[in-house]
């Protein structure tokens, strides 16, 4: 017993985010179907509509925002699920509320990795589908910004309702009941900013409310992802 | 004997049973606590309760001498916990499994490699570090699990089933790594119904005998 009895351990907050961060990449990267299923579900229905609506470029113009953001938000939805359920059923997210970081920093983490995993490709993807639903080119621009911007508050919303139905065996439906309601700020806006710029006016109104979005869910989000993931444990 | 930490009047219950009831105990600095009881008799739920996952409980709860709440982030520095789910992913190699766990206790870069090859080769999974988790058996996946012991500096091990799924040998020498910790001043809770030969005090909790 020649060691001090409280010897006060300090773990460095940017050190664990990097780690889950990375971890949760690595993991992806490994599995590489759970990341290719939300892309290709929006590649597959947006390909879907001109087949359905018909392939008249102005009538598909006119609906293209609206489809765009429809089938993003859906793609979302479906890969928030996976969100915290193999930490869950492995044993990992109890150990994370175990460790002397605040759990607020680790769901931080997660949150921009399932944003680089999915809103992050979808953006990257979502020019080529413009093109598919005969978007016209001044738009483009603004639904990438729009896109970038807008998913990232879609990964923080969806993590709230990831966190709290992670410990129910089936919680799917109800997940999409939790957070579908709180998409439609997102979703108004998003489809706002393309329609703006595609109708020549100045779209940074619509955006800045998007970023407006994503700071309130950056701040606040992850103190509900937190106490959504305690609940979840502690049963 | 100095007491880190203490349960006054613990009282706790699952789907309206009554698991543990106005348990007094008083976890001291060095020493081992099995916690025994049958199936079903609440001895995970206690844990959880000790090392703070639950919330399920009546009563106090005070690490060092201040409640576990307010002192959460320094308990749980000292605290190492070793549940049924060990937190190992599959997808993952054993190497890249620990330098997560290695992270939440503080290491990184290079200290974090020596300290997880030194960790795995304690373990007998040197040679394995690179291979996938999914390609070890059960029983080297629950080492992997174990190798998170070595790892850091924490002053409470608390262990539920620690010897599922590991061979004679492994038990022996998870024996003999309690024994050293706890000769170096650590202690720990665990529960087993493997009869334990360690040459230090085993002191007894003894549940669900009502």
């Amino acid at each position: 017993m020649s060691k001090p009895q409280s010897e006060q351990v300090t773990v460095s907050v940017f050190l664990v985010f990097t780690a889950i961060l990375r971890r949760d990449l690595l993991l992806a990267f490994r599995r590489r179907s759970d990341f290719f299923n939300p892309l290709a579900f929006f590649l597959i229905v947006c390909s879907l509509f001109p087949l359905g609506v018909g392939p008249n470029p102005q009538q598909l113009a006119l609906l293209a925002p609206g489809i765009l953001w429809v089938v993003a938000l859906l793609a979302c939805l479906l890969s928030s699920d996976t969100l915290f359920r193999n930490d869950y059923d492995d044993g990992s997210l109890a150990l994370m509320l175990l460790s002397p970081v605040s759990l607020y920093v680790q769901v931080l983490a997660k949150t921009l990795a399932h944003w680089l995993l999915t809103g992050f490709p979808l953006t990257l993807l979502s020019p080529l589908l413009g093109l598919l639903l005969q978007l016209p080119s001044e738009g483009m621009l603004a639904l990438m910004m729009a896109m970038a911007v807008g998913t990232a508050s879609l990964s923080f919303i969806g993590a709230i309702g990831a966190g709290l139905t992670v410990g129910l065996r089936k919680g799917g439906l109800l997940l999409s009941l939790i957070i579908l309601p709180l998409y439609i700020p997102v979703l108004i806006f998003g489809v706002g900013t393309v329609k703006a710029a595609v109708e020549g006016f100045n779209y940074m109104g619509p955006l800045a409310v998007l970023g407006a979005f994503l700071a309130l869910a950056i701040t606040l989000a992850p103190l509900a992802i937190a106490a959504g993931v305690r609940i979840s444990i502690d049963n | 004997m100095v007491s880190i930490l203490q349960t006054v009047d613990l009282c706790c219950e699952r789907d309206d049973r009554v698991l543990v009831s106005g348990l007094n105990l008083d976890i001291e600095q060095g020493l081992i606590y099995q916690v025994e009881g049958p199936n079903g008799s609440g001895k995970t739920s206690l844990l959880r309760v000790l090392c703070g996952l639950s919330s399920r409980y009546t009563g106090s709860l005070t690490w060092r001498g201040q409640s576990v709440q307010q002192a959460r982030s320094q308990f749980h520095a000292e605290l190492l916990y070793l549940g049924h789910d060990s937190g190992v992913k599959a997808a993952l190699s054993p190497r890249e499994n620990l330098i997560w766990h290695a992270a939440l206790k503080g290491l990184n870069g290079r200290s974090a490699d020596e300290a997880i090859m030194a960790a795995l080769e304690k373990v007998g999974l040197y040679g394995y570090e690179d291979s996938p988790c999914f390609a070890l058996s059960a029983g080297q996946q629950r080492r992997v699990g174990l190798a998170r012991l070595f790892l850091g500096c924490s002053r409470l091990w608390i262990l539920d089933e620690p010897f599922t799924a590991i061979d004679k040998k492994g038990v022996a020498e998870l024996e003999q790594w309690i024994e050293a910790y706890v000769q170096g001043g650590g202690t720990v809770i665990l529960t087993t119904h493997h009869e334990l030969t360690i040459s230090q005090p085993v002191c007894r909790i003894t549940l669900g005998d009502q």
